[in-house]
């Protein structure tokens, strides 16, 4: 068991694309931990990198409070879980998961016992004998992860684990995958570009952007919290409303409408600065009168328990999502108001979180 | 080398210069992988290193360095002396610059051979092998799978036997006396490689080299999409038409890629000499057979030299054509 | 004219132009099948002759073969140039094409470039005088064992020939294989070598076989080489053997060559048959933009 620091880590690579740029990151010992941003953020090069398959250009790795930066992959006493899961085609299931058993020379009887103990233990007992080529998407993903399991190693690194299941599979592979971690309680780092994964899987999530974290925090502050626009923007099934703003005294214009300024912000805004105002569509009340911003229902999407709803206010769109019994008729004119404490306030110039 | 082009590959992956054309449209990272990793993909995966990597590279290089490149520089030296084969000349030749060449430009003997060998591409290759392989493709293209295997296996032994076997058979066939080509044709006793030695020598290399062609036209043919072909019949096109209209702008980049491999190989094709070694005289001394002569019969190394370079000079601009051609193609 | 009457006259002409594609795809089935059926039907002819013609069936002609004192070892002869090359041509070429694929190393690219323009600029006719001088030089100052008349010394000059071709199908074929594959196995902890024996290996070995049977192939047909650097006839291939067979003075034994063609000829379709079977005779990787 080990946890994983990295100090001021850098890796650029020949052409020049800065992949990981002076990053720091502290992951706890028996942490699950997500690094989620979108494709070519540098999440896959972090891992690979602590991995050891990529060499750092700058700073250091340390796991389990070693310096690893210049140790081969092979002695970093980590697992990974590739993308395509990487099963040798042309061993069958137990001699796959027994592999690295076989690289630390042990017997052929003990390495078989121990991969038949863990392939019982993920539900592969009837498989043994197959190659990969036969197994369908779910069962050589529970192969990789039992090849990676038979190891024993202090850190499991998954590349996009889900990623090659179909959606229906997928949702059955995330709660095995967390109980297995639950149940083992190794350090797991694992990427992914699917928020929804991360909030559902991750203890602490590393939301990346350009080689840099742009927020560090556990799902409920990632999703609920979100420090600038672009994790905002990145978190949540349906996207944020992100409004443009000015600063009126204690409230705040936006959207033809005025909202007061949030507590966490007070003393932290000037009069007439510019702002965005962010609210998530789940965090919206939409009532016929009464309190909050003016618009009128442009457009009804159905999500099976609720229903978005669109509404025109002035000029801007803002989404508002409610249960399905009370969905509005399109046309109707409502009123919009941020539920308390969940409305947000971004600098305009840079999009850091000011306060909620 | 000798024949390794020519005398191509069984297997059907593809040939010296055709897997040029797989390099040029390889699929690099099966997996999608995020930009930077496929900049990571160049680097080292296993972590071989970079001593290891040149040791795994040497043994192939020393080989290809010491058995083709170095003979092919060597040729530079061997043309600018008057090196033979045995005698005095043998122990101690002497440096006689660009004397060989002069002599070659100036021997009609050279002019003969480049005739007779441009008669052989032109009417074997770039006419009989080219056309007859499209018409060929063309044709089977939507006949029943018996038929068109059948023709396909035909064509294709014709090209994957060795050399000297199918020589021989056309030896047979063409014999003056008891030959079957005479004996269909009426004509006993007519002696097609004394009488038509280089009319003999393109109707067997058309028999010989088809099934490229006939390959990769129907390779071509398939990459047309069927629907332009289909919108053509709908509007009431010709079949001729057809071909002008949708089938040879698709086609073109590969008439000109299988153009120039066959002339390439052709040029450089030695059974010929299996079948009439160049007579009766030097009826049929194509390039590669008067090469041959030259060099190995008369022993005069240095002379034949100078027109080894020149046969060089003539591939590397077919290849750098070639080449051309592939690049262009995996750019578009 | 009805309507009927136009529709039963293109009919017939439609008919007609069928008829005419047919003949003329027999007859083109002719000109390629005549030479072949030659092949196989007159080394079972008791007195065979030069035309295609019923064979009155008889096995005595392979007697002959064994009445040569050349035959059958210049078949060996060909077994073991063949084998001896393809041993170069694909421990060389997966070595090389391995390190090509997977190490980014300085000049790698334009080294592939030169390595496709030398395998179909430098053919046997452009160098076969540099290559008869090579060889006879090599065997005068360093070896005669690897001079004229020497089996290691054509291996290495067909190895030569048909290394850059083969680097290159091979090296296709790696990238094609995902690098997952031995990264896993090097999180794993296992060394180089372990990946390419336990990994690499078994994951290539169907291109290591395809690149083997293409070399096979070419040399078992290769006369050129051989003509120029064996002069002894027991070292000769059958490709140069069938040669001497039907220039020799006198009448060619024709029993004796049609024999001989036919279980020369053997090896390569069989081949061929298998791997028509096994991957499908037809350009993959290759020409399919």
């Amino acid at each position: 068991m080990a946890g994983i620091s990295a100090r001021k880590l850098d890796k650029v690579y020949p052409g020049g694309v800065h992949a990981v740029d002076r990053l720091d990151l502290d992951i706890d010992d028996g942490e699950f931990f997500a690094l989620l941003g979108p494709s070519g953020c540098g999440k896959t090069t972090l891992l690979r990198t602590i991995a050891g398959l990529e060499q750092a250009t700058g700073g250091s790795v340390l796991i389990g409070g070693r310096d690893v930066t210049n140790v081969t992959p092979a002695r970093r006493d980590v697992a990974m879980v590739f993308q395509d899961y990487a099963l040798f085609p042309h061993m069958t299931v137990i001699d796959n998961i027994s592999y690295p058993l076989r690289i630390k020379r042990q017997a052929r009887v003990a390495r078989h016992a121990r991969a038949t103990e863990i392939g019982v233990q993920l539900g592969l007992a009837d498989l043994m004998d197959r190659r990969p080529a036969a197994l369908s998407g779910g069962q050589q993903q529970r192969v990789a992860l039992a090849r990676a399991v038979a190891c024993h190693p202090s850190l499991f690194l998954f590349d996009e684990p889900l990623s090659n299941l179909d959606a229906r599979l997928r949702l059955e592979a995330r709660t095995f995958l967390k109980r297995l971690q639950r149940e083992l309680g190794v350090t797991t780092v694992f990427v992914t570009h699917d928020q929804a994964e991360a909030l559902a899987l991750a203890d602490r999530i590393a939301v990346m952007e350009a080689g840099r974290i742009r927020q560090l925090g556990t799902p409920r502050e990632v999703f609920g919290r979100p420090a600038n626009t672009f994790v905002a923007n990145f978190i949540g099934s349906t996207p944020m409303n992100l409004l443009d703003g000015v600063v009126r005294g204690s409230t705040v214009d936006v959207a033809g409408g005025s909202l007061p300024v949030p507590a966490g912000a007070e003393g932290l805004v000037t009069d007439g600065e510019k702002v965005i105002v962010g609210v998530r569509p789940e965090y919206v009340r939409l009532s016929r009168s009464g309190e909050g911003l003016a618009g009128e229902v442009s457009i009804l999407e159905h999500l099976g328990t609720t229903t978005l709803v669109t509404v025109d206010c002035g000029d801007e769109l803002v989404g508002a999502t409610v249960p399905e019994e009370d969905e509005p008729e399109p046309g109707a004119a409502v009123r919009l108001a941020p539920v308390p404490g969940r409305l947000l306030l971004y600098r305009a110039e840079d999009g850091e979180l000011i306060g909620a | 080398m000798p024949n390794t082009s020519r005398h191509s590959d069984p297997s059907g992956v593809n040939d010296g210069p055709a897997a040029g054309a797989a390099a040029g449209t390889s699929h690099h990272g099966a997996v999608a992988v995020d930009p930077p990793l496929a900049a990571a993909a160049a680097t080292d995966v296993v972590g071989l290193g970079r001593a290891r990597a040149f040791a795994f590279v040497a043994p192939a290089l020393l080989l290809i360095g010491v058995f083709l490149l170095f003979p092919a520089l060597w040729t530079l030296y061997i043309g600018a002396t008057d090196y033979e084969r045995t005698g005095p000349k043998h122990v101690s030749p002497s440096f006689v610059g660009v004397g060989n060449y002069t002599d070659v430009l100036a021997d009609p003997s050279f002019y003969n051979s480049l005739w007779l060998s441009l008669l052989f591409v032109g009417f074997s290759a770039v006419i009989g092998q080219n056309g007859l392989g499209f018409a060929l493709a063309w044709s089977l293209r939507n006949v029943a799978g018996w038929v068109r295997r059948t023709v396909e296996t035909l064509v294709l032994f014709a090209w994957i036997l060795p050399g000297s076997v199918v020589a021989f058979l056309w030896i047979a066939m063409l014999d003056r006396d008891g030959g079957t080509v005479n004996a269909l044709l009426g004509t006993p006793g007519l002696a097609w490689f004394v009488d038509y030695p280089m009319a003999s020598l393109i109707i067997f290399n058309i028999w010989r080299g088809t099934a490229f062609s006939l390959m990769l036209y129907g390779a071509a043919l398939s990459s047309v999409p069927p629907s332009q072909l289909e919108t053509a019949r709908l509007a009431g096109a010709s079949g001729l038409q057809t071909l002008r209209d949708v089938v040879f702008p698709h086609i073109r980049g590969h008439a000109l890629t299988n153009t120039l491999l066959i002339t390439l190989w052709t040029f450089n094709d030695f059974t010929p000499f299996l079948l009439t070694a160049g007579g009766p005289g030097d009826d049929s001394e194509i390039v590669s057979v008067y090469v041959y002569n030259t060099a190995i019969r008369d022993g005069r190394l240095g002379y034949s030299g100078a027109i080894s370079l020149l046969i060089l000079v003539a591939n590397v601009v077919l290849a750098l054509l070639y080449l051309r051609m592939l690049r262009k193609r995996s750019v578009s | 004219m009805t309507i009927s009457d136009d529709d039963a006259r293109r009919a017939a002409w439609r008919m007609a132009a069928r008829i005419g594609f047919y003949a003329l795809t027999c007859l083109i089935a002719v000109f390629f099948a005549l030479p072949l059926l030659w092949l196989v039907t007159a080394p079972f002819d008791a007195s065979p002759t030069y035309a295609v013609d019923v064979p009155e069936a008889t096995l005595d002609n392979f007697a002959e073969i064994n009445a040569n004192p050349y035959a059958w070892g210049s078949m060996f002869n060909s077994i073991v140039l063949s084998i001896g090359t393809a041993l170069f041509v694909v421990v060389g070429a997966a070595l090389a094409a391995y390190a090509l694929s997977r190490v980014r190393m300085p000049g790698r690219d334009a080294l592939l470039y030169v390595l496709l323009l030398l395998s179909s600029v430098v053919t046997g006719t452009a160098a076969m005088v540099p290559l008869f001088l090579l060889v006879s030089e090599i065997g005068d100052s360093v070896h005669p064992a690897l001079g004229i008349d020497s089996s290691f010394a054509v291996m290495l000059v067909m190895a030569g020939g048909l290394l850059p071709a083969g680097i290159f199908m091979l090296k296709d074929f790696v990238d094609t294989v995902p690098r997952s594959y031995e990264e896993s196995a090097r999180v794993f902890g296992a060394s180089p070598l372990r990946i390419l024996k336990d990994i690499v290996a078994p994951l290539i070995a169907p291109g290591l076989a395809t690149i083997a049977v293409w070399t096979v192939v070419n040399v078992w047909g290769n006369f050129l080489v051989p003509f120029i650097l064996l002069r002894d006839p027991g070292k000769q291939p059958a490709a140069v053997l069938m040669r001497t067979l039907y220039t020799e003075s006198g009448q060619p034994n024709l029993a004796l060559l049609s024999t001989f063609s036919l279980l020369y000829s053997l090896p390569v379709i069989a081949m061929y048959l298998y791997v028509s079977r096994k991957y499908g005779f037809r350009f993959h990787g290759g020409i399919k933009s």
